[in-house]
């Protein structure tokens, strides 16, 4: 058999590395920053850019796909050349890949303080970014099925396919969930509307959690795990099992981010069949790799990678074991839109994907470089920090959690809520603080860990092209001289059938789709009409500030909610919000009826509040938006946003964008007026009264007759 | 929730996507053997270095 040279690429590894830590450091610390903002709200909102709504999108983007984006392509080409015996397919496509999405990560930097977002969580980018990514997952993919083609090693290894999963399913969500039309050059409506939008968004979301989050580090951990423990995966038959399981079932679990929602009953019922059924896939994995450990625990003493890999296999046994109970309606009906979801969350993020990174990069980078690592010692240290920080992070998260609920559901013998909104905000400040503190650890611990690394790198020379050999692939089959690639497919008459099944879906796809949403959105309770020029303006207001961050837009049919912000809500009152805007976390109350019944304020009230929210509500979390008294409304987009919402299937008359404007002011004047009688002087074509034309619509609709 | 059709034709596309690979990696023989891949990866890559150090 002939024994074919060839040379690994470490240079791309190596750069995807030193992003991983440099943009881990920032995403961490942008955490950092978002959780303190919390405890000293009125010091570090530096409003517009750098309030807690256009920055906590950056954390979690940041962290997510600057962080563990680029240490999954750091994992993925370190270990799919070894495993497949080959050099990735090319050089370029590997370059173009790298800088891409360190472009894409930085225009996400700058666009999101810059209050440039779809308001729709772990999708923010807006329409031209969602393009780049598109085309860079486009060149990861082709580079990696390239090189999957021209393998030297016929069986592909478990991890080749956890990357695989990654690929194909990330491109299908990204796509269907960025389905927008866009207005501006940084503006796009989603295409969907309401609960269809919300239903796309976790669909999307939670799937952003299994095949971002998940998939790629199950990948790693399979190929990095048994590698820094010089030992075989407990069962290679399991982590089959584990894989096929986990992909079948993943896909469906979306709609548990929407239990007790307008979302019709049996697709939440189908989203918990599915969360719940998940634990034993998971369980599988986790129990695969800690017991790959099995009479080999005295080296995860010695060594430190092992160590960190440790934690992040025990936490991803705890995320995946919370997430199905999560998904339960009975938990689900306490711990949603709590602090609980964020102390789970960070257990996943912290724990699995950080940990497991860090324990790579202690691991990958010697090698690459070929030397030692620069301290274990300061390794050591890292460790205990980034744990300790967990432990710091997410124990008072949970308390503060079950302590806001309990706050939130409590009634008095009399039956009257025993608490204000704002006293549950309060009491909240000590966890926040303790939570802060436990991110500072974590983040210490990664800078050590960012010092260790760099001196590591210097101590070392990079072998940027690692010597290779191995036999070559023998070919399975051989087909004639000359022989056309169609045939190919002619003599495979099953395979043709579904191929071309799948093109002529798509091409129906392209072709009914937008019709068949635009028909759906027909409302089905007749007195909620659309948004007017003013109010539509003040809602783009809205999801440009990130207020969905902390305000829900979702009553849920519990007495504790029905009580503090009225009706419940439903379906038929969200037709004409692209995007929805239901949120996940209560920081601040619900506001889906902030303008209708008992919560409903005066206009003067809104426009101090949002001056100067501490002096309404003291103790409030709340950043000041004084700069939308400051700001001059854009109205010269108005046009363009009525006729791309009519694009949508929203029922403005067919000229009305021309005249758009002139009912924007009338009804802003209103405002104005109404204000001025309390002393306040502001001219009309400020961004603060479209904003207060919005809060005041909020829930209006359903008690109209 | 009309949407919810496509939601379905996506993720069933990608599931039925999933499933011939999963028929193509059986017929193939992928998981005929399911212990010696899970050693197989812990020795790639030192072949080389300690050729080098024999040499």
């Amino acid at each position: 058999m002939q024994v074919e040279s060839f040379q690994y690429d470490n240079k791309t590894v190596r750069n995807f590395a030193i992003a991983t830590i440099i943009w881990g450091v920032v995403g961490m610390t942008v955490g950092l920053w978002v959780a303190l903002q919390l405890v000293f709200p009125t010091v570090l909102n530096l409003q517009p850019y750098f309030n807690f709504g256009r920055i906590r999108p950056l954390h979690t983007n940041a962290v997510i796909f600057a962080f563990v984006g680029n240490a999954m392509f750091m994992g993925i080409y370190y270990s799919l050349q070894r495993l497949l015996k080959a050099r990735m397919f090319s050089d370029v496509l590997s370059t173009i890949h790298f800088w891409g999405w360190q472009l894409i990560i930085v225009a996400a930097a700058i666009t999101l303080p810059l209050g440039f977002s779809t308001a729709k969580e772990y999708a923010e980018l807006e329409w031209p970014i969602d393009i780049a990514i598109t085309l860079i997952w486009v060149v990861f993919g082709f580079n990696m099925f390239a090189t999957i083609i021209k393998r030297r090693e016929r069986h592909l290894y478990v991890a080749v396919w956890f990357y695989i999963a990654t690929f194909v399913t990330v491109a299908v969500l990204h796509l269907v969930n960025s389905f927008e039309l866009p207005v501006t050059l940084f503006k796009s409506y989603s295409w969907y509307a309401g609960v269809q939008d919300a239903l796309v968004q976790w669909w999307y979301g939670h799937n952003a959690v299994a095949f971002f989050l998940t998939t790629p580090f199950l990948g790693l951990m399979y190929y990095f795990l048994p590698k820094a423990a010089n030992r075989p995966v407990f069962s290679y038959k399991l982590s089959i099992i584990h894989f096929w399981a986990l992909i079948f079932l993943y896909i469906w679990a979306g709609p548990h981010h929407l239990l007790y929602t307008a979302l019709p009953n049996w697709a939440q019922s189908l989203g918990i069949v599915f969360s719940f059924m998940l634990i034993f896939p998971s369980w599988g994995g986790m129990i695969n790799g800690l017991l790959t450990l099995r009479g080999a625990w005295d080296k995860v003493r010695e060594e430190v990678v092992l160590k960190f890999m440790v934690v992040a296999v025990t936490a991803y046994g705890m995320s995946t074991f919370e997430g199905p109970m999560l998904s339960l309606k009975s938990i689900n009906a306490v711990a949603h839109f709590s602090d609980w979801i964020i102390a789970h969350v960070h257990i996943g993020g912290l724990g699995w994907n950080g940990m497991l990174t860090f324990g790579i990069l202690y691991w990958l980078i010697p090698r690459i470089y070929k030397t030692q690592l620069y301290s274990k010692k300061l390794a050591n240290i890292h460790f205990w920090l980034a744990t300790l920080g967990i432990l710091f992070y997410a124990i008072p998260m949970y308390w503060a959690g079950w302590q806001q609920v309990s706050m939130w559901k409590q009634f008095t013998p009399s039956g009257q809520l025993k608490y204000q909104f704002l006293e549950t905000v309060t009491y909240m400040a000590p966890f926040y603080a303790m939570r802060a503190l436990g991110g500072a650890l974590y983040l210490t611990g990664a800078i050590i860990g960012m010092v260790n690394y760099f001196k590591t790198i210097g101590q070392g020379t990079l072998q940027a092209n690692e010597e290779a050999q191995a036999p070559a692939l023998e070919k399975a089959y051989t087909k004639h001289h000359g022989e056309h690639w169609h045939r190919w497919i002619e003599r495979r008459p099953t395979p043709f059938l579904l191929l071309s099944l799948v093109v002529i879906l798509i091409g129906g796809l392209v072709e009914l789709v937008p019709t068949f949403l635009v028909k759906s959105n027909i409302p089905t309770i007749s007195s909620v009409k659309p948004y007017t020029p003013l109010e539509l303006q003040g809602r783009d207001i809205y999801t440009r500030e990130g207020c969905y961050t902390c305000h829900s837009q979702m009553i849920r049919p519990f007495r504790s909610e029905t009580e503090r912000y009225g009706e419940y809500s439903k379906a038929g009152e969200f037709v004409y919000d692209h995007p929805f805007q239901w949120g996940s976390k209560r920081t601040g109350p619900d506001l889906a009826r902030e303008g209708a019944g008992n919560l409903k304020k005066s206009n003067t009230w809104h426009y101090n509040h949002l001056e100067e929210p501490n002096a309404i509500s003291t103790g409030s979390v709340m950043p000041s938006y004084s700069f939308l008294i400051d700001h001059n409304l854009d109205t010269s987009t108005t046009p363009l946003k009525i006729n791309a919402m009519r694009t949508l299937g929203v029922p403005y008359a067919a000229d009305y964008a021309s005249k758009a404007n002139q009912d924007l002011m009338i009804q802003a004047k209103g405002i104005t007026d109404d204000l001025n009688k309390d002393g306040i002087k502001v001219p009309p074509n400020k961004e603060i009264i479209a904003l207060i034309a919005y809060l005041q619509r909020l829930g209006t609709d359903i008690t109209k007759k | 929730m009309g949407v919810i059709v496509i939601l379905i034709i996506a993720s069933v596309l990608v599931a039925g996507g999933f499933l011939l690979a999963f028929l193509w990696s059986v017929k193939t023989g992928q998981m005929d053997d399911d212990y010696t891949p899970s050693v197989r990866i812990l020795f790639e890559d030192e072949l080389i270095i300690k050729k080098k150090e024999i040499l």
